[in-house]
């Protein structure tokens, strides 16, 4: 494209025609890349049509093989909130992310500092071990977990075996942060100390702020983590519906409304629109992220 | 004198990291270091939750490997997934990627239609992929079937369950997309160019150059792919319960793996042993098994030298 654009202002000139050739090359190269975009796209954007579209249809018309509503039913979005428990289970979900986030951030802050920038014995095992932690399957210790939250503290039923974990450092926060802060320059850090500033301080006027889009990006992360988890709250909030969350309680939407594609799709929808409203908002802290783990190193 | 403060001095660095460090070590004695030591115990005893557990030896371990009908098939499958799914995870999103650097107009659109699908939480989007591709009802079929194309049974059926799982994961790309995207527009320019003067074709362009540079990349993407592979959890056991039509609740009899075990993981046994069928110790052999495989893969990751630094500075 840039180059297309270059080009008019030598239009005077006469054009030779290998660069006829080239700019026509260039020209068809374009149409092909950007067909092929919209196909991909397709791809990625059909089922989420589907989806919508189905939640707007009536319930006998979900059944058949219509792609378009007849009949656009608004008021299935009223019945899914109307269904015992959905409401409750969006606000276990809130309280779950919500506070889980908070503590996650916090705990893993001045881990991931002391990572990024201590020098002290066992550091590299320390890392070592965190993003093995970070690799482990939640079902290789769930039995004892689940042991200790159920029979020595008596908390199943509820969603604190999931919460309180977070305020102990998650292995994914505290390298996503770790890796953030190590591309903040020392030279910061060496003048908040010769200003006088403590560790603590240091951490708290000087890296925080510079990290804000850093902890971002682990915040998004944590509370989309917490938004999606099913496995955690099958395991403890199964036996009370009171403590449900909106993945968990989702499936068990598609029993209570056994044949209703048009509700369990309303539903559908309902638990995916706030992650892509919070992503449209916060779409720049999330590609860093990505890229961070992932790239960097 | 300078010794002394010296001494203090050293003291003080360790509490200070001691300090920083500390939610980390409760959390890693608390949350890792003691479950994980008690899995091991518990795998060789005998232990349903409400009897005191007893000494059982190696029992747990030979039930799960010669008796447990689901355990061969669970890992089988999990090969499966391993060669199939991550692969065309990672040529599919390096293909993206690919297109996405290439993609001139309206980028940011594009980018973040490819990138959504990846936010949608697995349980929605497999209860979604659940609809979509019923073969009775949903309109992929019936798309195909107007087309003339022979519709396959998807979920329904044990061939289909996991093209179908892996046509879900492909769908949900938006990560290695970003990732892929970002080493590709790492790589010199001035590589192409001189490979370009050299006359080096377009396939040789990314064969030689874009290859070599972000081969690190590549290796990164599969081994996590891996890694998520052994913790494949929510979405195998949602495709399954939707399709076999399973109500939830207390009382239901649900076969892991619907159909005909095709959908199974070992995460999925984890649970079947330890909360279905209360047998705590076997299901802590599946778990061991579990964290093996997953310690191999992240060892790999953290190895030096395949060119992927996770650890170093």
């Amino acid at each position: 494209m840039a180059q297309v654009l270059d080009k008019p202002v030598q239009l005077k000139a006469p054009v030779s025609p290998a660069e006829r050739t080239a700019r026509r090359r260039s020209l068809l190269e374009w149409v092909a890349v950007h067909s092929l975009g919209v196909a991909v796209a397709l791809f990625f954007v059909l089922p989420f049509v589907f989806v919508f579209l189905t939640s707007l249809m009536s319930d006998t018309q979900a059944l058949s093989r219509d792609l378009i509503p007849h009949t656009w039913e608004w008021s299935n979005y009223r019945k899914v909130f109307d269904t015992p428990g959905f409401v409750t289970w969006w606000k276990n979900t809130l309280i779950y992310a919500g506070l889980g986030t908070v503590l996650t951030v916090a705990s893993s802050i001045p881990v991931a500092y002391a990572l990024a920038k201590f020098r002290f014995r066992g550091r590299n095992l320390s890392l070592m071990l965190v993003i093995s932690m970070m690799m482990l399957p939640p079902q290789v210790i769930i039995i004892p977990m689940y042991l200790f939250w159920a029979k020595q503290l008596d908390l199943s039923g509820t969603l604190w075996p999931l919460i309180i974990p977070m305020a102990f450092g998650d292995a994914f926060s505290i390298f996503l942060l770790r890796q953030f802060l190590m591309t903040i320059p020392n030279e910061y850090l060496d003048a908040a100390k010769v200003d006088g500033c403590g560790d603590f301080r240091t951490l708290l006027k000087v890296v925080l702020p510079m990290a804000r889009p850093g902890i971002a990006a682990v915040g998004l992360f944590q509370f989309f983590y917490a938004w999606n988890d099913y496995f955690g709250p099958q395991i403890y909030a199964s036996e009370n519906p009171g403590a449900w969350t909106l993945s968990y309680g989702l499936e068990s939407f598609k029993g209570a409304h056994h044949t209703d594609w048009n509700l369990t799709m309303a539903a559908t929808v309902l638990v995916m629109a706030p992650v892509i409203l919070v992503f449209f908002f916060a779409q720049k802290a999330f590609v860093e992220g990505v890229t961070l783990t992932g790239v960097k190193g | 004198m300078s010794t002394i403060t010296l001494a203090s001095k050293r003291r003080r660095s360790a509490l200070r990291t001691l300090a920083f460090m500390s939610p980390w070590l409760i959390g890693f004695a608390v949350f890792f270091a003691y479950p994980l030591i008690s899995t091991v115990y518990f795998s060789f005893m005998h232990y349903d939750g409400f009897r005191p557990p007893t000494w059982s030896g190696t029992k747990n371990w030979t039930y799960v490997f010669e008796h447990y009908p689901f355990f061969w098939p669970a890992l089988r499958n999990t090969l499966w997934l391993v060669l199939v799914m991550v692969t065309l995870r990672v040529l599919f999103g390096l293909g993206v990627g690919l297109l996405i650097t290439k993609i001139k107009t309206g980028t940011g659109v594009f980018r973040t239609l490819f990138y959504l699908p990846y936010l949608a939480p697995p349980v929605a989007a497999t209860m979604a992929f659940a609809f979509l591709l019923n073969p009775g009802t949903g309109p992929v079929n019936s798309i195909l079937e107007k087309v003339g194309i022979p519709a396959p049974g998807w979920f329904n059926d044990p061939t289909w369950s996991k093209p179908a799982l892996t046509l879900l994961a492909l769908w949900g790309i938006g990560d290695l997309m970003v990732i892929f995207m970002a080493a590709l527009l790492d790589v010199p320019q001035e590589q192409y160019e001189a490979a370009e003067l050299d006359g080096a074709s377009a396939w040789q362009r990314f064969r030689y150059v874009t290859l070599p540079n972000i081969s690190p990349i590549v290796m990164f993407a599969v081994v996590t792919g891996v890694i998520q592979t052994m913790q494949y959890y929510t979405q195998p056991l949602i495709a399954g319960k939707v399709a076999s039509g399973v109500i939830q609740g207390a009382g239901t009899q649900f076969e892991p793996g619907y159909p005909e075990k095709s959908t199974l993981t070992l995460p999925q046994l984890v649970y079947n042993l330890g909360f279905q069928r209360f047998d705590y110790g076997s299901a802590c052999v599946v778990a061991l098994v579990l964290f093996a495989l997953s310690m191999v893969f992240t060892a790999f990751l953290m190895r030096r030298r395949g060119g992927l630094n996770l650890a170093g500075d």
